[in-house]
């Protein structure tokens, strides 16, 4: 049987992403190796000890949220160039919406590949010419002047991105739109840990619609 | 013991082994995907629209991940940040395991590493930190595209509903936080204004789009957006803070 899109990307983005686990492995044994320094084991636990419990939970729940979103292509590549809330999610999304795919289409993992895929590398590109440029660049990036841009990032991506999709769907909308603001509101200190509380919001909204859908509301 | 340095030639080899990797991955599913589209029907000229629109929307978030790079690089130099950030990392998550491995050894952000040791305990603890995530890519992707699949199958207009759902869900949490600072009194709405001056400019391009018929906006009204409330936010901040 003739493989499918879907099945070849399957089996590239594996053979990719199980090279990019071990490749990333490698990293600290080299360092150790390298520097005949192989640290010590209560150091690691405990460092582990203070991030692992809550980035292994987000980790995995950033998987079963995300990969619906991103399609397959999408899920392989991002998940191993890492910045997706703030970066690889809303340039799919964008790039959809602008193309007018849906995301559950053929067309729409496609073309939330090739988003992921440029953005990907215009970030290493990027960084890479900052790291190089570094001297001549970190004034200007450390001003004071700059500062409150680079500190609104996610408020100017997330009003854009908001009202295109709020606009579409504002029954479905409504209900995760009250309850997140309200949360935030009484227990400010979420917002560190907003990463846990997108499927809460996903979960919801996809409850609303359920209700809606099956009152033949939507 | 070899001499440790954090700015070594040595971790530079590492970093720049592991960012070819990133680029190689990411042009060869660029070129599978853009091939994949064009067998579809998808126009050229919308691919290409794609790939502009996407470069143009990640710069400032780009810039931003490099300030990212240079935060962590007072502590652990320059290759090794550049290297987590360019793979799987995030600055929200590195620099919280940073910290929490260099407290467990009595160490100071505030000074560079000297010690290989010390450093390579941090390297363990950024990587190890992070993997579970890639870990259910690899075995559990397929499973959880089929269960998409079946609910998209089984009745496609419920999957589309299904799918706009996650993504409100996702847009609600980041939106609910923009009114986390609100209680600081005035500075605690700048988010909050920076939203709707996105949201302004949003509105004004689907207007450009949809009257004025100005089709090339579509692919850029979202970059032009998220860079025009970013400048604004400097005379917003100026104002409020």
């Amino acid at each position: 049987m003739k493989k499918t899109y879907n099945d070849s990307v399957h089996f590239y983005g594996r053979i990719w992403t199980a090279t990019a686990i071990l490749m990333l492995l490698m990293v600290p044994v080299a360092i150790c190796v390298h520097y005949h320094a192989w640290p010590e084991m209560q150091y690691v636990l405990k460092g582990l000890l203070g991030v692992a419990p809550i980035y292994w939970t987000v980790g995995i729940i950033e998987v079963l949220t995300y990969s619906p979103m991103l399609g397959t292509g999408g899920t392989y590549l991002s998940f191993v160039t890492g910045n997706l809330t703030n970066l690889k999610v809303p340039c799919a999304l964008n790039a959809m919406e602008a193309a007018k795919v849906s995301a559950t289409s053929e067309e729409g993992e496609v073309v939330s590949t090739i988003a992921i895929a440029t953005s990907s590398i215009v970030t290493t590109l990027v960084i890479a010419a900052g790291v190089l440029l570094l001297g001549y660049l970190q004034p200007i990036l450390e001003s004071p002047v700059l500062a409150p841009a680079f500190e609104n990032i996610m408020p100017a991506l997330f009003g854009g991105l908001g009202v295109v999709y709020i606009s579409k769907n504002p029954k479905i909308a409504i209900a995760p739109l009250v309850f997140m603001v309200l949360l935030f509101l009484l227990v400010p200190s979420l917002a560190s840990s907003v990463g846990i509380l997108v499927p809460v919001g996903a979960l919801l909204a996809i409850a609303v619609s359920r209700i809606l859908y099956n009152k033949g509301k939507l | 013991m070899t001499d440790f340095n954090v700015n070594s030639g040595f971790l530079y080899i590492v970093t720049a082994v592991i960012v070819v990797f990133v680029l190689a991955q990411s042009l060869f599913f660029l070129v599978k995907a853009a091939r994949r589209a064009r067998e579809l029907g998808i126009a050229g000229a919308t691919i290409r629209k794609t790939i502009a629109s996407s470069a143009l929307f990640t710069i400032a978030p780009a810039v931003a991940i490099l300030l990212g790079v240079i935060t962590l690089s007072k502590f652990m130099g320059l290759p090794f940040p550049w290297l987590r950030l360019s793979v799987l990392g995030a600055l929200t998550y590195e620099l919280p395991a940073a910290t929490s491995t260099a407290t467990a050894m009595n160490l100071s952000l505030a000074q560079q590493i000297t010690d290989a040791k010390a450093f390579g305990a941090i390297a363990w603890v950024m990587t190890l930190g992070i993997i579970p995530g890639i870990f259910l890519v690899l075995f559990g992707l397929k499973k959880i595209q089929g269960g998409v699949m079946s609910i998209k199958n089984k009745d496609p207009k419920w999957g589309n509903i299904f799918m706009d759902s996650m993504f409100l869900g996702m847009i609600s949490a980041f939106m609910g936080m923009l009114f986390a600072d609100i209680r600081l009194g005035v500075p605690g709405f700048i988010p909050i204004v920076v939203a709707v001056i996105s949201a302004a400019i949003m509105g004004i391009c689907g207007v450009l789009i949809k009257v004025c018929k100005i089709k090339w906006l579509e692919q850029y009204a979202l970059p032009i957006s998220m860079l025009g409330a970013m400048a604004a936010s400097i005379p917003v901040t100026w104002l409020m803070a």
